[in-house]
């Protein structure tokens, strides 16, 4: 089953902050002189008056976000998911994560697909150092539906977050009637072969792959991980116990992100054999998405091959 | 709040009295904890305490109340000065700075919003307490708040790029409602050297730091940070400035009040001998010569 094609995340997330901003005064969007492509401009259409353009100065920008949250204002940062994760990690850090500041800060452009831009503005790491941060809260959506209550939770939720937007249009996953829940897993397809989890929109191929695998006789339990930090400890294991097998695929580096994160889970909780796939240590590189996909593994047919291999690798078929 | 005078208070001889007791505590403190920073809180000393005695519109017993005065020390290295100016106000007790740096202590190496009754936001990252302070004086415009938010930076903090981010947003913004104070001791840690390694350049030199803030679009006062009088005369200007945010280049002397600790860039963070120490409390005229005490 092919998925129908929905919004870039970035346009749920313009779209989602521009209604909150009509509902409540308090929210204020910090622009790093990248609204056009973040789509932060579709705030600043809606509201103006509480629009601030902050120019090409990240640090600043994060800090400042920082001081207007200590008013009760309620700033949603957007820029780059490079540019916010390290070039401004020190004011993260320092100004957001130590004093639990309200700053919600919104990665754009992230993962391997960042318009033809190569390795200085590929970021696939950003999980990975976030979910290091103390008192940060990382989430990934998989498509616009999830995209626009992620922000809405953001919103509603006190303390500093992380979310994760990607840039180009991605497949539907959830129905109309889909609930995000903070720290919570969900099963998008039931399955008892083994147990495959996976964040962002990375998700969505992961689900096209497994219709794949389907008619190959692999019978896959897909759970979506849409919030990486606070993790969902009792449904990653409840997971690994129903297959005995664990694959985490994401559209980041396999170190530290969602892979990283579940390996330490199950570890701990219930040891299973797993496989993560996702990004080597590498930075990546420029390219078209469909070629990228592919060489770097993260195609729906080469998400299936990665899956495959690992199944063929345990059970010997 | 924007008044046109200085808060009723001391004068600036009890002001005068009230730094060199601040300089004891400081002195003392650091010598109690055996670790922390000396010069640059002792170059900023003075300030802080014209600021919380006759400046500040803040309330001790009500540190969070919404409408105060914010007041940021960027040169978060300097906290005890800041402590000490916190304690001697009113926020805590004065007994309390013998906790300075300490296990378990709301005083830490470094300034921490979360525990530390009026410390207005976390800071010791060079440059990133200023940018605190540029949002906090965005966010008073946002929501037609009325108070007026200081920071205090160093002049080796200057060298960070960061400071440049806020100082231009600021001027974008029309920042009338912020102030920064530079307390220019003319020394860093280390800093650069001069025809021998034993002699520090400063990290700005003349009319260079002032020229700076002014090319960004900030109205500039210059100012002795070391005299009471002039602090408050220029504080209150600098604060009544309107149409752009304002500086004040204050001329400081690192280690100020301790002969041997001043202009010697070797003191921004070394701790004091027990000879040492009996020499700075007789200089500061705490008389029995001290001791670092509990």
């Amino acid at each position: 089953m092919t998925l129908s094609m929905g919004q870039p995340l970035r346009v749920a997330f313009g779209e989602a902050v521009a209604e909150l901003g009509k509902e409540n005064e308090r929210i204020v969007v910090l622009d790093g002189d990248l609204g056009s492509s973040t789509r932060a401009d579709i705030f600043e259409e809606a509201h103006p008056d509480r629009f601030y353009q902050m120019g090409i100065a990240e640090q600043n920008m994060l800090g400042a976000a920082a001081g207007m949250a200590t008013l009760g204002l309620i700033p949603f940062v957007s820029t780059f998911a490079c540019f916010a994760v390290a070039r401004a990690l020190d004011s993260v850090r320092v100004l957001i994560a130590q004093p639990e500041l309200n700053v919600k800060i919104t990665g754009g452009y992230a993962g391997l697909l960042a318009g033809m831009t190569g390795k200085t503005h590929l970021m696939f790491d950003d999980m990975a150092i976030m979910r290091a941060m103390g008192h940060m809260v990382v989430i990934a959506p998989a498509d616009e539906v999830e995209a626009r209550q992620a922000i809405r939770v953001m919103a509603e939720h006190e303390g500093p977050m992380y979310v994760r937007l990607t840039r180009p249009a991605t497949p539907i996953l959830f129905e109309d009637d889909y609930r995000f829940e903070l720290g919570k897993t969900t099963v998008v397809r039931e399955g008892s072969d083994l147990s495959v989890f996976s964040t962002g929109v990375q998700t969505t191929r992961v689900f096209e792959a497994a219709e794949v695998l389907a008619e190959e006789g692999i019978d896959i339990h897909l759970v979506h991980v849409p919030t990486i930090k606070p993790l969902d400890v009792a449904g990653i294991v409840s997971a690994a116990e129903k297959t005995g097998l664990a694959v985490t695929v994401e559209e980041h580096t396999i170190v530290g992100g969602l892979g990283g994160a579940v390996a330490e889970t199950l570890s701990e909780h219930y040891p299973v054999r797993m496989k993560r796939l996702g990004l080597p240590d590498s930075f990546g590189e420029s390219g078209p998405n469909d070629q990228l996909l592919e060489k770097y593994g993260l195609s729906v047919e080469m998400t299936a091959w990665g899956i495959r291999q690992f199944v063929r690798g345990v059970v010997g078929r | 709040m924007a008044d046109q005078q200085a808060l009723v208070g001391p004068g600036v001889g009890e002001l005068e009295d009230l730094a060199r007791q601040a300089r004891v505590h400081i002195v003392r403190s650091i010598a109690t904890a055996r670790g922390g920073h000396l010069g640059g809180p002792l170059s900023a000393i003075d300030m802080l305490v014209a600021l919380y005695f006759r400046v500040l519109d803040v309330r001790p017993q009500e540190p969070d109340w919404p409408d105060r005065d914010r007041f940021i020390l960027s040169k978060g290295h300097s906290s005890i000065a800041w402590y000490t100016a916190l304690a001697m106000r009113g926020f805590f007790p004065v007994e309390e700075l013998a906790t300075f740096d300490a296990i378990d202590s709301r005083l830490q190496g470094h300034p921490d919003m979360t525990v530390t009754p009026g410390v207005d936001m976390s800071s010791g990252s060079l440059g990133l307490g200023f940018s605190g302070g540029v949002g906090i004086a965005l966010g008073a415009k946002a929501l037609d708040r009325d108070f007026t938010t200081y920071v205090m930076l160093g002049d080796g903090e200057c060298n960070e790029g960061i400071i440049w981010e806020g100082a231009h947003v600021a001027q974008r913004y029309q920042l009338d409602n912020l102030v920064a104070i530079i307390d220019h001791n003319k020394l860093q840690q280390f800093g650069w050297h001069g025809d021998d390694v034993s002699q520090r350049l400063p990290p700005y030199t003349g009319s260079e730091l002032v020229d700076r803030w002014s090319a960004f679009g900030w109205k500039t006062f210059e100012m002795d940070g070391h005299d009471i009088g002039e602090i408050l005369e220029t504080v209150m200007a600098a604060r009544d400035h309107k149409g752009s945010p304002a500086v004040i280049v204050a001329h400081t002397v690192k280690g100020k009040g301790v002969s041997y600790m001043e202009n010697d860039f070797k003191w921004h963070s070394r701790v004091p001998t027990d000879e040492e120490l009996a020499i700075a409390f007789a200089e500061l005229g705490e008389g029995d010569g001290g001791g670092a005490g509990e």
